[in-house]
């Protein structure tokens, strides 16, 4: 469903992404791990765009997307985003800010988009707070809308940012919970994550990237329980 | 009764030329409100510009800005009023659409500065956010960046309005009938210089002062937080809605 190949990313005069080559299945709960500075982040960012590709190509069901052909926006509302702080949009209530691409990219009426909004926020437990502004909410309550938020775009597939690293401990779970259940249901995810429990229990395959490089792949339990390279050690030996 | 040569009595022939004055205050009001829409909206045009990534954008904005907060309002006021307009339309359009069209373009330049920076403050998550949902540049720009932008814009923008007022007071030069000019008039016809002057000094202050305060009511209007006062919550419940 994702094919990516030979994928390239420079800032400037810094290689961040040297190479990568990876296809994504439908249905596949992806996990991203390694060290900081690694490149996962921006691996995911190339996935929508949200950073220009320098080389190489990414496909989505078929349609290379970085190809100057290709409207972007198409692209975009096909892939859903969650962000490590939340970027929920303060000025809205929460079920506007559900609504509001539905309504204003998807076209669809005020009605059905609250409709549509409503179970979502019941999906993930917060029924009681479309009313609500994002200020009036807790971190994981914010999370929780940001998922909702971009399900309402109805993607094909959902990339998270290390989506509970800046939530409070107690918080994690409640998140971790809504992602867990989105998987079951089938949706496919990319996740960038530090929560090896959540990667262990979910991942379909984890990917271990360290410098631009994709060293590693497997079943989490290949993964974690047997790791090939001497560099996938090193990490785990450095956060276990 | 005299002090450094002001004399009170001397108020009571400047109360005899109120009309002039009355009509110099609105010609002054008139010229500001003008100016103040014109260049907000033509700033934000300008603002919005600066930010593109495409030279051909950035470039005119940029030299529009560097050119009007680089040189003096009152030169920009001549050369649009002796200059600019005559040789577009061959002749005069007379003092307000000059002086208008100058005040308009001058704080444009700064306003544009002032929605640059705006814009900039916001957290650039909420640009990616709403990119990531699919919105094109420009309706993020709209739905999105600019409502939030706005509220951190009121102090500043506001401060424009009140240096604006102010700076009205220089299409004088242009023979304006503005407040300034009324005390220029009847300073003129008495050969009396202090009352006339600070009557004007006095109305300015006034005009200013009551900037100021609309100024502080917009600003605690949409003060911090977006959540809508007790109040506002009740009239919205009895049927009404956000945004
Ligand atoms: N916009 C940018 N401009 C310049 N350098 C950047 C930019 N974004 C990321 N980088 C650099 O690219 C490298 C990889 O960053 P990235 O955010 O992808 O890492 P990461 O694996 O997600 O790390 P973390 O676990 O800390 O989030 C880092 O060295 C970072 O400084
Ligand atoms: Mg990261």
């Amino acid at each position: 469903m994702i094919k990516v190949r030979n994928l390239h990313k420079s800032f400037g005069q810094l290689e961040v992404l040297r190479g990568i080559d990876y296809d994504i299945k439908e249905k596949e709960v992806i996990c991203v791990i390694g060290p900081s500075g690694s490149g996962k982040s921006t691996f995911l960012r190339c996935i929508n765009l949200l950073e220009e590709i320098t080389a190489g190509e990414v496909y989505i069901d078929g349609v290379k997307i970085n190809d100057p052909a290709t409207d972007i926006n198409d692209i975009r509302r096909e892939v859903g985003m969650v962000f490590q702080q939340f970027n929920l949009f303060p000025h809205m209530r929460v079920i506007d800010n559900i609504t509001i691409s539905p309504i204003k990219i998807r076209k669809m009426s005020q009605q059905d988009a609250e409709a549509l909004a409503r179970q979502l926020l019941e999906k993930v437990g917060l029924s009681d707070k479309a009313n609500a502004y994002p200020e009036q909410l807790s971190g994981g309550q914010m999370q929780r809308v940001a998922i909702a938020r971009a399900l309402a775009m109805k993607p094909k597939v959902m990339l998270f940012d290390e989506p509970t690293s800046a939530l409070d401990p107690e918080m994690v779970k409640e998140v971790l919970d809504v992602m867990k259940r989105l998987a079951m249901e089938g949706m496919t995810m990319v996740v960038v994550t530090h929560e090896m429990g959540f990667a262990k229990e979910m991942g379909d395959r984890v990917l271990f990237l360290d410098q631009g490089l994709l060293v590693e792949e497997g079943t989490p339990d290949e993964i974690f329980s047997n790791p090939k390279h001497e560099r996938t050690r090193a990490f785990f030996s450095k956060i276990l | 009764m005299e002090f450094l040569g002001l004399r009170i009595d001397m108020f009571e022939s400047i109360w005899s030329y109120r009309e002039l004055f009355i009509r110099g205050l609105w010609v002054t009001l008139a010229l500001t409100a003008v100016g103040y829409i014109g260049g907000f909206l033509l700033g934000l045009a300008v603002g919005i510009g600066k930010l593109s990534k495409r030279k051909w954008i950035y470039y005119p904005a940029k030299i529009y800005v560097d050119f009007f907060r680089g040189t003096p309002l009152l030169v920009q006021i001549l050369l649009i009023h002796t200059a600019l307009i005559p040789s577009i339309f061959g002749h005069s359009l007379g003092f307000f659409v000059s002086g208008s069209v100058a005040l308009m373009l001058n704080s444009a330049a700064y306003n544009a500065e002032i929605i640059r920076a705006g814009i900039q403050s916001l957290d650039k998550g909420q640009m990616e956010a709403a990119r990531s949902l699919g919105m094109p540049h420009n309706t993020a720009m709209k739905l999105i960046i600019l409502p939030q932008a706005f509220r951190r814009m009121i102090p500043p923008l506001g401060n424009e309005l009140i240096a604006l007022l102010k700076d009205s007071s220089l299409v004088t030069v242009i023979a304006a009938t503005d407040l300034l000019y009324a005390g220029k008039v009847v300073a003129g016809a008495n050969l009396r210089f202090w009352e006339p002057y600070l009557t004007v000094a006095i109305l300015y202050l006034i005009l200013t002062f009551i900037c100021g305060r609309l100024i502080t009511y917009v600003e605690n209007r949409f003060s911090n937080s977006y959540v809508p006062s007790p109040r506002k919550m009740k009239r919205l419940a009895a049927g009404g809605r956000t945004r």
